[in-house]
């Protein structure tokens, strides 16, 4: 029987993985896809919360978390589109234009 | 009716972006047309709407209140949101930059700053956070062909909802720990536990420093804040240093002053460190620019270090210094960036330190406003930024925080050099009147006025605006 802390270690290391994933891939689709991933380890989070408190809040968070990440999604695609039409790469190691 | 009365400011400017939006689709392909014109009157409603609610402590849908202090961040955010649209008339035009979509943008992502500061639900918050955020990284990136603006808002747009992931899975664990994303019950719950926290909380309490730290770019939170201002269009980054930090720190100063005020001891520590480690990067890294915009950029990080000492010291004295700090620096740098914005061309727009050189001697007024501005952010009396920064050290001295505070003003200190470096280029290079200035028109110049003007009334008769400042933190907190 899976308990509270079964869902949350999940979710941590979803996060973990979102996380390393933002750092560590050279693709900016991937990366993308490593942030939503961070965003569903949370919407496990509170749908796991949520059902352990009894309330159904953690489920109707999610609907507004799922909201927001897809606008940021559409963004963030239309950003790397643009940017690829400019620089023809996917490799953020090639953009150097702002440098310290 | 008392719901609707409490979002009445955010109302008013939602409307005023629909308006925008439908008379840009409305519009002939050549039709010219004042699109700005219903920003500003938007803005202005919200600021009679916020002064009509003063005092009034309006609550809306339980999760928005109008007290006065987010009442006083609401008219920062539109005073800031005017100033952009007054600079922006010329610069959409000779940018090239859709206006339509500018002035829409803008002001959606000032409804958000409002709602960040109004917030008493941190899901709330989060919604707000992201309405402003959205905006600003589209806005950063609205000149499409430009590749380095493309270059910034998707390191803008990466960073920025890679930290929005770290809030959102803070207010997951606060859900956690208080089974409610309210601030009052997040207080009260760890109110219970203060002796001996679990665990959760300080998931909680270190997942959220690490969102909104990232939003008012403190240190080691920064990396995106210089690449974000420098390739950003330059009235943009006027727009998004000055009124994204301020909504950020409004809403950190109520989450961490409310809800986790039974630890303040404890994160006190830890933000007296970042605080004391913003000012000196901002500061010494700053020194080392060519580009002004780049520069401008480590400076808004040292600013916002001295914000964190504000929250920090959070007597009577630290909080209301924090708020009319926030008022101050919005004027100085929004007026330095509009200058920046106004000696540009279309082909030299990235704001180098070069672009300076001998500015007195082909536009007199403008490079005396810009010193104005740079000197007011740099603390000389008698401009606004001389008594923001005072009230900051008196409020982290009278707390006993004298390693931050002495740390501030030896930033503050140093961090002159790089402001009057400009100035020294503008009044004393002996090579004059190469620059060529595009002429610049009626409202621009205005805005110009305006916020010298501010910035003097601020710096000399600074009573008025500080008695506001301390009347909206004294209701609540």
């Amino acid at each position: 029987m899976p308990t509270l802390n079964h869902f949350l270690v999940l979710s941590g290391l979803l996060f973990a993985i979102g996380t390393a994933g933002v750092f560590l891939r050279r693709n900016l689709i991937t990366i993308l896809l490593s942030i939503e991933i961070m965003l569903n380890a949370v919407n496990l989070t509170f749908v796991a919360v949520g059902r352990h408190l009894g309330t159904v809040d953690g489920q109707i968070i999610t609907f507004f978390v799922m909201t927001v990440a897809a606008a940021e999604a559409a963004v963030g695609l239309a950003i790397v589109i643009q940017l690829f039409r400019l620089r023809e790469s996917l490799n953020p190691d090639a953009f150097t234009s702002l440098k310290w | 009716m008392d719901n609707l009365q409490a979002i009445m400011p955010m109302l008013i400017v939602t409307l005023a972006a629909m308006a925008t939006m439908l008379a840009e689709a409305f519009r002939r392909k050549d039709e010219r047309m004042p699109i700005g014109g219903l920003g500003v009157i938007g803005l202005v409603g919200a600021i009679a709407a916020a002064g009509l609610l003063w005092d009034r402590n309006a609550v809306g849908f339980g999760v928005i209140q109008a007290d006065n202090f987010s009442l006083f961040v609401t008219v920062v955010v539109a005073v800031i949101g005017l100033f952009t649209i007054m600079f922006s008339s010329e610069v959409v035009e000779r940018e090239g930059i859709p206006s339509g979509e500018y002035y829409t943008l803008t002001l959606f992502s000032v409804v958000g700053m409002m709602m960040m500061a109004s917030a008493t639900d941190l899901l709330v918050i989060f919604i707000a956070l992201e309405i402003m955020s959205i905006a600003v990284y589209v806005l950063t990136g609205i000149k499409r062909t430009d590749a380095a603006g493309t270059e910034a808002s998707f390191k803008y747009f990466l960073l920025g909802s890679f930290s929005s992931a770290f809030f959102l899975y803070g207010i997951a664990f606060s859900y956690a720990v208080s089974g409610s994303t309210r601030l009052d019950a997040l207080s009260t719950a760890i109110a219970q536990s203060a002796s001996a926290p679990g665990p959760m909380v300080w998931l909680a309490m270190g997942l959220l420093l690490v969102g909104f730290a990232f939003k008012v770019s403190a240190v080691p939170f920064h990396m995106w804040t210089p690449d974000a201002y420098e390739g950003a269009p330059t009235v943009v980054t006027g727009f998004m240093s000055t009124g994204v930090k301020a909504a950020a720190v409004a809403a950190f100063l109520r989450v961490f002053l409310s809800a986790f005020e039974p630890l303040r001891g404890d994160w006190t520590q830890l933000l007296t460190w970042i605080a004391m480690l913003t000012m000196v990067v901002g500061t010494v890294v700053g020194v080392a620019q060519t580009n002004v915009k780049r520069m401008l950029a480590y400076s808004s990080i040292a600013h916002a270090g001295y914000l964190l000492a504000g929250i920090i010291a959070a007597s009577a004295i630290g909080k209301s210094a924090v708020l009319f700090y926030l008022a101050s620096y919005a004027v100085a740098n929004v007026g330095a960036f509009g200058v920046i914005a106004f000696i540009a061309t279309r082909e030299r727009n990235t704001g180098e330190l070069t672009d300076f050189t001998g500015l007195w001697y082909a536009k007199p007024m403008l490079a005396v406003l810009m010193a104005v501005f740079l000197l007011s952010l740099g603390g000389f009396p008698p401009m606004a930024g001389f008594i923001a920064k005072w009230y900051i050290f008196a409020a982290a001295v009278n707390e006993g925080f004298y390693t931050l505070a002495i740390v501030g003003v030896l930033t503050s200190v140093v961090s002159v050099f790089f402001y009057l470096r400009i100035v020294v280029m503008m009044f004393m290079s002996s090579n004059k009147a190469e620059l060529e200035v595009p002429p610049f028109g009626i409202v621009g110049t205005l805005g110009l006025a305006l916020a010298a003007i501010a910035t003097f009334y601020l710096g000399i008769l600074p009573t008025r605006l500080i008695d506001l400042a301390t009347q909206s933190i004294s209701t609540i907190f």
